[in-house]
């Protein structure tokens, strides 16, 4: 049946107001009209010049860790000569294994407790009805707004009278209590549910906590990926805290990007050592790899998750 | 008896039930959920705020850790010390012109997205968007390679054209435009917002202007801008906000030596407040910079949306 109701003319569906349904589909459907065989062309051209214009740097890298050191400057694809000792390098040279696992460790914790406080903090915004309840929330909204190199300084401070400077707790400790673009992304979400079942539940004798985690919970997991995703991106790329906390330590407690940045200056001629720029390129690419298979996996949810918030409103 | 007390003939006024009982068991629990945020605020917000403005007003130094109070000192430096200007001119250099180019191109690549069907897209919004999840040490470290003056990619593409690229990362005319370049890479956020307003846009408006004799540009330029005038706002200011605080490309590309004095070209707020807190350890002067910066971006915000909501068209009047 469903495939009958799809295939009638497009024309015939639209010249009747009252198909609600195809009159919705319209409507979401991208605009998409043919224009000739030459729009077409200049379409697609441009579209695939710019992917090459993206892609174009990923695969440049990935050749240049197979490059021996001479030819790294070189911009063939295909190494003239090619060479598998970089990787031995990076491996031997640099603690890879530690920053990735330090990064990973960080980017789960604050990416798990992020999502977690924001959404029961959402939920307190969404559901319950109290005094004060929109100027707290326009105060939430106000803190999105506000830039994170002003409060840079006094966080670190804070951090350090509490004593942990040099741990990695600074950079998933403030997560404990929320992030307020995550707040106001998970409330969205709570008051597109139907109220109704919230309060059969709490006539049932369902406690309020159990409505957070029975009803709610359950039914947001979507935005819960899209929560954890964006803030283990947001973790695991973030270089200036790392920075900040941790730069003073050891190499092996750093994260990925401090690492690679502590990489950039061990090669490079102006601190004294050599131009291995293979040797950057490759911890480079090793480190970027695991953030392009989580978005590889990820990435329905993540875009739909973007490109679809626009879309409840 | 309440009810007696109201004057006759007019409505009973419905008031939220919190003002009968403000503090009653609904209201304790949603205190109780939004507890951890007001925790948070308290301490990482408010107090960081009060912290940062206390110690502006000191000499607190890092590295001894003492602090005597100083006055307004810290704030007559921001207008003695030569390069806080040279960063303030450089981080509006580069915020006037990065912002513009990058919604522009993010609009263009949107709107090529949403004139392919779905499923074709799918391919083209994943390959778009892979910039984005690159680490920004990675993008450097790409980029440092590619921007070179004398055999790097950048340079061997333009030399297809006859053009003699310049020395990107060395001459200190061009090491603003390599960071503007490099955010370009990566615009792709705003690519996808723009791209679900475009998807909101009403068909049938087209529709409409189509059959009053309006081409593509016509229609794009008085139906689309329009209709996602809105997102373009909010990407405007995003982006602004981030702009003046851009960090990571400069200090990674020019400033992460501190032996190696790269000239000032790409010297931005955001890096000379780093450099004055973590390697000079003056977290008062630079408590003080960042108050000016957030003063900036306040400014800057504040212009932008008593601007914006005159050009924005809000469907369904203005909220």
């Amino acid at each position: 049946m469903a495939s009958v109701v799809n295939s009638q003319p497009q024309a015939l569906a639209e010249s009747n107001p009252d198909n609600r349904s195809a009159a919705a589909k319209s409507r979401t459907s991208p605009w998409y009209k043919p224009r000739g065989i030459i729009g077409q062309t200049v379409l697609w051209a441009l579209l695939i010049g710019f992917s090459i214009l993206f892609l174009y740097p990923f695969v440049w890298l990935l050749s240049a860790t197979f490059k021996p050191r001479e030819d790294v400057f070189d911009n063939r694809l295909i190494p003239e000569t090619w060479v598998f000792d970089n990787y031995v390098q990076v491996w031997e040279q640099l603690p890879l294994l530690s920053w990735l696992g330090n990064s990973f460790t960080i980017a789960l914790l604050a990416a798990g407790l992020v999502t977690i406080s924001s959404s029961i903090v959402a939920f307190g915004f969404a559901y319950f009805r109290f005094p004060f309840r929109n100027l707290l929330f326009g105060l939430v909204l106000g803190t999105m707004m506000l830039p994170g190199a002003v409060t840079l300084i006094p966080q670190y401070l804070i951090w350090k009278d509490l004593g942990f400077l040099g741990t990695n707790v600074p950079l998933w400790g403030a997560n404990l209590f929320g992030s307020a673009f995550y707040i106001f992304l998970q409330r969205q979400f709570f008051l597109g549910l139907p109220r109704d079942i919230f309060e059969a539940a709490r006539i049932d004798g369902c406690s309020y906590f159990g409505l957070f985690r029975r009803i709610a919970l359950p039914l947001s997991i979507p935005s819960f990926i899209i929560v954890f995703v964006f803030e283990f991106q947001a973790s695991w790329t973030n270089l200036q805290a790392p920075l900040v906390y941790l730069n003073f330590g050891q190499p092996s407690e750093y994260t990925v990007p401090l690492g690679i940045s502590y990489a950039m200056s061990l090669f490079s001629p102006t601190s004294g050592g050599e131009a291995d720029y293979q040797y950057v390129m490759t911890a480079a690419l090793l480190v970027t790899l695991p953030m392009l298979i989580l978005f590889a996996i990820g990435q329905r949810y993540f875009i739909e998750g973007l490109a679809g918030q626009g879309r409840k409103g | 008896m309440a009810t007696a007390l109201e004057p006759r003939g007019k409505r009973r006024i419905k008031r939220p039930r919190w003002i009968k009982e403000p503090f009653n068991r609904e209201a304790r629990a949603g205190y109780l959920f939004i507890l951890p945020w007001i925790i948070g605020f308290l301490v990482f917000t408010l107090g960081a705020m009060i912290y940062s403005l206390v110690i502006s007003f000191t000499n607190y130094d890092l590295s001894t850790n003492t602090a005597a109070p100083v006055g307004f000192s810290n704030y007559e430096r921001l207008l003695e010390d030569p390069k806080v200007m040279t960063s303030l001119g450089n981080t509006l250099y580069y915020a006037v012109l990065s912002v513009p180019l990058e919604i522009c191109f993010a609009l263009l690549l949107a709107y090529l997205l949403h004139r392919i069907p779905d499923r074709g897209a799918g391919v083209f919004r994943v390959i778009y968007y892979l910039p984005k999840m690159t680490p920004s040490v990675a993008a450097a470290s790409i980029f440092l390679l590619l921007l070179n003056g004398n055999s790097g990619a950048i340079n061997t593409f333009l030399g297809w054209f006859g053009i003699d690229g310049p020395q990107w990362l060395i001459d200190p005319t061009w090491m603003k435009p390599s960071i503007i370049l490099i955010g370009l890479w990566s615009v792709s956020g705003t690519m996808l917002i723009l791209l679900a307003a475009l998807k909101n846009v009403p068909k049938d408006l087209y529709e409409a202007a189509a059959l009053d004799g309006a081409g593509a540009v016509r229609q794009f330029f008085s139906v689309t801008v329009p209709m996602i005038s809105n997102a373009l706002f909010f990407c405007t200011i995003v982006l602004t906000i981030a702009a003046l605080q851009i960090f990571d490309q400069a200090f990674l590309l020019f400033y992460r030596d501190t032996t190696n004095a790269a000239p000032d070209a790409a010297l931005f707020v955001g890096v000379y407040l780093f450099q004055q807190a973590f390697q000079q350890f003056n977290m008062g002067f630079a408590a003080a910079i960042a108050w000016l910066l957030f003063v900036i971006i306040l400014l800057v915000t504040v212009v932008q949306v008593r601007f914006g909501n005159k050009l924005v068209y809000y469907e369904g009047g203005r909220s």
